[in-house]
């Protein structure tokens, strides 16, 4: 099934065109890496799949919905959910957090606590529940981000280079709560990185992302083992000044 | 030791005068956050054509000098002024439309730089874990409180300490409209220096308690 088929989707800052996708299709219960130079759009991607932003022109549909379809945006827009670089932590304790999302979805009482321990217990984060948020470690607010978005069961999980910054134990941590995740739950993921490794060790597909435009989409090891394109190469090898 | 029996002596004129120095900007700082917090969000949280114009001159006004403040509410309350039928001047409710005139773009303009400072990566989240525009606004609102309350101490603080107005419009009449501030001024041209000292002393004490009470309610400013 299509997770996404995008369709001639540009999108410009100013004079500036930073995204440029002709035709992309993703399927669903997928890892999909997004990697790509600094500039390349990534970010402009995730944005406009995740409906904080409009493309200037094209469609996006997401599992067959038009993301374009006035109205419908809060329904869709509830089925995705994304974790960013830097999360932004609300004012509260580590399980007011968590309970975020299914509060604003009017979900309250003993259901809500029950699913708020148990993710909290998935990313082990239990010990965390009654402690301000705003005063973790990165690692653990990395970890928190991500339970906030799992609470919700969203189809797809969109994660904006979540291991960025972080020491090496926790991106082990977060790539494993991702993977079981992902094995347990059947939820696609998206996730942008500029750690070639992690793209490796996570991602079914990869996506390869140049100054707005895809340059390769292909299987993980394909495109690490044979790519297709100049710029590829340069990209993998490390020899792309950019 | 003189200053303090002189104290002890006038205290009922001084607990009046301190009353009255609370009444006046309790109730401008009040006022101006009904007017203030609304205000500033929506100008933090929306993108209207002219909003950097507004950003400005409410930027403008919260340098606005007191004795420019009070002057412009005495010439709107005095007799030939629109306002004049009301008889309002030298009165304390001249007072508060004075101090409220200091107080509201402060508050303003405090409110609408801490939503738009924070306004884009709290919108981004709430909307990415499923708010609907309003409440994600309700989040950015909620999230920027302490920023808010400092905004409303910020303004009593410039109420509670301003004398040109008041003095201005209200007159500094003893039992009637003399406040903390103008007292000062009173006892400072008679030579009372120790007694303005101590009405000082009054004043800073005062205003340390009413931050001190807000404050502890605030979790964010809790000492930890």
């Amino acid at each position: 099934m299509n997770l996404f088929e995008i369709d001639g989707v540009t999108k410009k800052y100013g004079s500036r065109t930073v995204l440029d996708v002709p035709q992309l299709k993703l399927q669903t219960d997928q890892i999909y890496a997004v990697m790509g130079p600094n500039g390349s759009g990534k970010t402009t991607l995730m944005r406009l799949l995740n409906l904080l932003d409009t493309p200037d022109t094209g469609h996006i549909k997401f599992i067959g919905e038009d993301l374009n379809e006035p109205g419908r945006r809060l329904e869709v827009a509830r089925r995705m959910c994304m974790v960013f670089q830097r999360p932004f932590m609300f004012r509260s304790s580590v399980f007011n957090n968590v309970a975020y999302g299914l509060k604003l979805r009017k979900e309250r009482g003993a259901e809500c606590d029950r699913k708020v321990k148990e993710v909290l217990n998935f990313v082990g984060m239990s010990s965390f529940a009654n402690q301000l948020a705003t005063r973790l470690s990165g690692g653990e607010t990395q970890r928190v981000a991500l339970a906030r978005a799992l609470v919700l069961r969203p189809k797809l999980l969109l994660l904006d280079e979540p291991t960025a910054n972080l020491d090496p134990s926790s991106v082990k941590h977060i790539e494993e709560i991702i993977r079981n995740w992902h094995q347990q739950y059947n939820t696609s993921v998206i996730i942008v990185t500029h750690n070639l490794f992690q793209a490796k060790r996570l991602a079914d597909e990869s996506i390869l992302l140049i100054n707005g435009k895809v340059i390769e989409k292909a299987k993980t090891a394909d495109i690490f083992n044979a790519p297709q394109t100049v710029e590829s190469k340069q990209f993998l090898d490390g020899t792309m000044v950019y | 030791m003189g200053t303090f029996s002189t104290l002890l002596l006038q205290k009922t004129e001084i607990f009046e005068i301190v009353k009255m120095s609370l009444m006046v900007s309790g109730s401008a700082t009040i006022i101006s956050a009904f007017i203030g917090i609304p205000l500033g969000a929506w100008i933090g949280l929306s993108d209207f054509t002219g909003r950097k114009l507004l950003l400005r001159i409410v930027y403008t006004l919260m340098a606005l000098p007191p004795v420019l403040a009070g002057l412009l509410v005495f010439l709107l309350l005095s007799r030939s002024g629109p306002f004049g039928i009301w008889e309002l001047l030298f009165t304390p409710a001249a007072m508060i439309i004075a101090q409220c005139l200091l107080v509201t773009p402060i508050i303003t303009g405090l409110v609408a730089a801490a939503i738009a400072g924070k306004e884009g990566i709290i919108f981004d989240h709430a909307l990415s874990l499923g708010a609907s525009r309003s409440q994600a606004m309700w989040t950015i609102i909620k999230e920027t409180r302490s920023s808010m309350i400092a905004a409303v101490l910020t303004g009593f603080g410039r109420a509670f300490a301003e004398v040109g107005a008041v003095m201005l419009v209200g007159g500094n009449i003893r039992h009637m409209t003399r406040v903390l501030t103008t007292s000062i001024v009173l006892e400072t041209r008679q030579g009372n220096f120790e007694m303005g000292i101590a009405l000082g002393i009054i004043l800073l004490i005062i205003s340390f308690t009413v931050s001190s009470i807000v404050l502890s309610n605030a979790d964010e400013f809790k000492l930890t």
